[in-house]
C-alpha cells in the first residue's frame, strides 16, 4: 500500500519535471509558437502549410542545407524580400519576387525558429539578437 | 392497404437515395426565365438559365480563346493575376490537384482570367505556365481586354475585381464550375483544400451526367 502510493507521488512528480523542462526549451516553445502564428500569417499562402512552395514558382522551406548555408541571410530575406535573385532549392533554381516584411526583429527571430525547426529541419532557437545582429550586414 | 405501403416503401427509397452518397445531379445557380415554346405541336413552357456569355481572350500560348474553343467541355474558372502575393498561391496549389486529376480528360478544361493584364502579357503567362509546371491544353491562362475580363466575373457570380493601392487587386478566390451548356454548376472556395476535394468529386458528377435534357 505504502510502496504503491510513493510509486504514484515519484511517478507525478517526474511528469511534472519532465514538462516544465529547461528554461532554455521554455524559450524556444514561447519562439517556435509565435512564430507559428506569424508563419500563417505572413508565409503560408506561398510556402505552403508543410513549406512545400508551389512548383517552380515559389521555393520550399524543406531544404535544411541552404538554410545551414545561408543561416546568417534569412534575417535579411525576411527583412527585405527578395527581388528576382536567383536561388536554388532542393536542386532546382528559382527566380521570384519575395515581399518585404516590416516587422521587428523579435518577430523575425519568431519566424525564423520556426521555419528552421519545422518542415524536417532542426537548427534550435533564433534569438531577438542574432537577427539585429544578421541585419547589420545584409547584402 | 398493400399499395399504401409500396407507396410509402418506394418514398422512403426515394428519400435514402436523395441523401445518401454523392449527389446524382448539381444544382444549376444563376437567374433563370420561362419561355413558352412549341414542342411536338404543342405549348410547353422550357426553363431558360444563366449562362456565361461569349468572350474573346488570348492564352498563354498566344492562342486566340473565345467560347467556341470550350465548346462540348466542362470548365472550372478563376480570377487571378500572376504577381498576387495574397490567396493566388493558395488557389493555384489547389487547381494543380485539379489539373492533375483531369489533365488527360479530353472534355474537361480550366480557365484562369488575369485581371492584370498590363502586366500579364503572353510571354509572362507563358512563364508563370512553366513554373507551375503546366503543358498542353489543359489548363489555359487568359488575358484580354480588362474591361472584358471585369464584366465577366458578373456573370460567374463572383465579386468584381478592383485595383486598389495596397494589395494591387482585390479579388475573391472561387473556382466556378461550368457544364456543356455554359451554365453555373458549382462554385468552391479555391483557397480552402476540403472544398476543391468536394469540386473534384462534383466535376466526376457532372461528368457522368446523362440525362439528355441536362447533357445535351
Ligand atoms: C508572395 C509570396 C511569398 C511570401 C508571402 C513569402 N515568400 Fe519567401 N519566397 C518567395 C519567393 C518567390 C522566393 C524566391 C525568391 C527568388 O527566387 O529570388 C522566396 C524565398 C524565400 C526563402 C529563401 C529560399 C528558401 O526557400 O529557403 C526563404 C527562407 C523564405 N522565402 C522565407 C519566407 C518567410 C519566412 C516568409 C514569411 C515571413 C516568406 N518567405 C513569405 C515567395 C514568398
Amino acid at each position: 500500500m505504502k510502496f504503491k502510493i510513493i510509486a504514484g507521488l515519484v511517478l507525478i512528480l517526474s511528469v511534472i519535471i519532465a514538462s516544465c523542462g529547461s528554461a532554455e526549451d521554455m524559450e524556444f516553445k514561447r519562439y517556435y509558437l509565435g512564430g507559428e502564428q506569424l508563419y500563417k500569417q505572413r508565409c503560408q499562402n506561398c510556402h505552403g502549410t508543410k513549406g512545400e512552395g508551389l512548383s517552380n514558382l515559389i521555393p520550399p522551406l524543406t531544404d535544411s542545407t541552404f538554410l545551414k548555408t545561408n543561416k546568417k541571410q534569412l534575417a535579411c530575406i525576411v527583412n527585405n524580400g527578395l527581388k528576382g535573385a536567383l536561388v536554388v532549392v532542393n536542386g532546382k533554381s528559382f527566380v521570384g519576387d519575395m515581399p518585404a516584411n516590416n516587422i521587428p526583429p523579435v518577430d523575425i527571430a519568431r519566424i525564423l525558429t520556426y521555419i528552421t525547426n519545422s518542415f524536417g529541419n532542426k537548427m534550435g532557437t533564433v534569438k531577438s539578437e542574432d537577427v539585429a545582429l544578421s541585419l547589420k550586414d545584409c547584402k | 392497404m398493400r399499395k399504401l405501403a409500396t407507396l410509402i416503401g418506394v418514398i422512403l427509397l426515394y428519400a435514402a437515395c436523395k441523401n445518401g452518397g454523392t449527389q446524382a445531379t448539381l444544382p444549376i445557380y444563376g437567374n433563370r426565365d420561362t419561355k413558352t415554346i412549341t414542342k411536338d405541336g404543342k405549348q410547353v413552357v422550357d426553363t431558360i438559365y444563366q449562362t456565361i456569355p461569349a468572350f474573346r481572350f488570348v492564352n498563354q500560348y498566344g492562342d486566340s480563346i473565345t467560347q467556341n474553343s470550350l465548346k462540348g467541355d466542362i470548365y472550372v474558372a478563376d480570377f487571378f493575376f500572376t504577381t498576387c502575393p495574397s490567396i493566388c498561391p493558395i488557389m493555384h496549389r489547389n487547381m494543380l490537384k485539379v489539373y492533375s486529376e483531369f489533365k488527360n480528360v479530353s472534355d474537361f478544361k480550366i480557365i484562369s482570367h488575369s485581371i492584370d493584364p498590363k502586366h500579364d502579357s503572353v510571354p509572362i503567362l507563358k512563364k508563370y505556365a512553366d513554373g507551375l509546371g503546366i503543358s498542353g491544353n489543359s489548363w489555359w491562362l487568359l488575358q484580354g481586354k480588362k474591361d472584358d475580363t471585369y464584366n465577366l466575373s458578373a456573370s460567374y457570380l463572383v465579386r468584381r475585381p478592383e485595383e486598389s493601392a495596397k494589395e494591387l487587386f482585390i479579388h475573391d478566390g472561387y473556382f466556378v464550375l461550368i457544364d456543356k451548356q455554359k451554365r453555373i454548376r458549382g462554385s468552391y472556395d479555391g483557397t480552402d483544400e476540403k472544398d476543391v476535394a468536394r469540386m473534384i468529386g462534383d466535376i466526376k458528377t457532372l461528368r457522368a451526367e446523362t440525362n439528355p435534357q441536362i447533357a445535351q
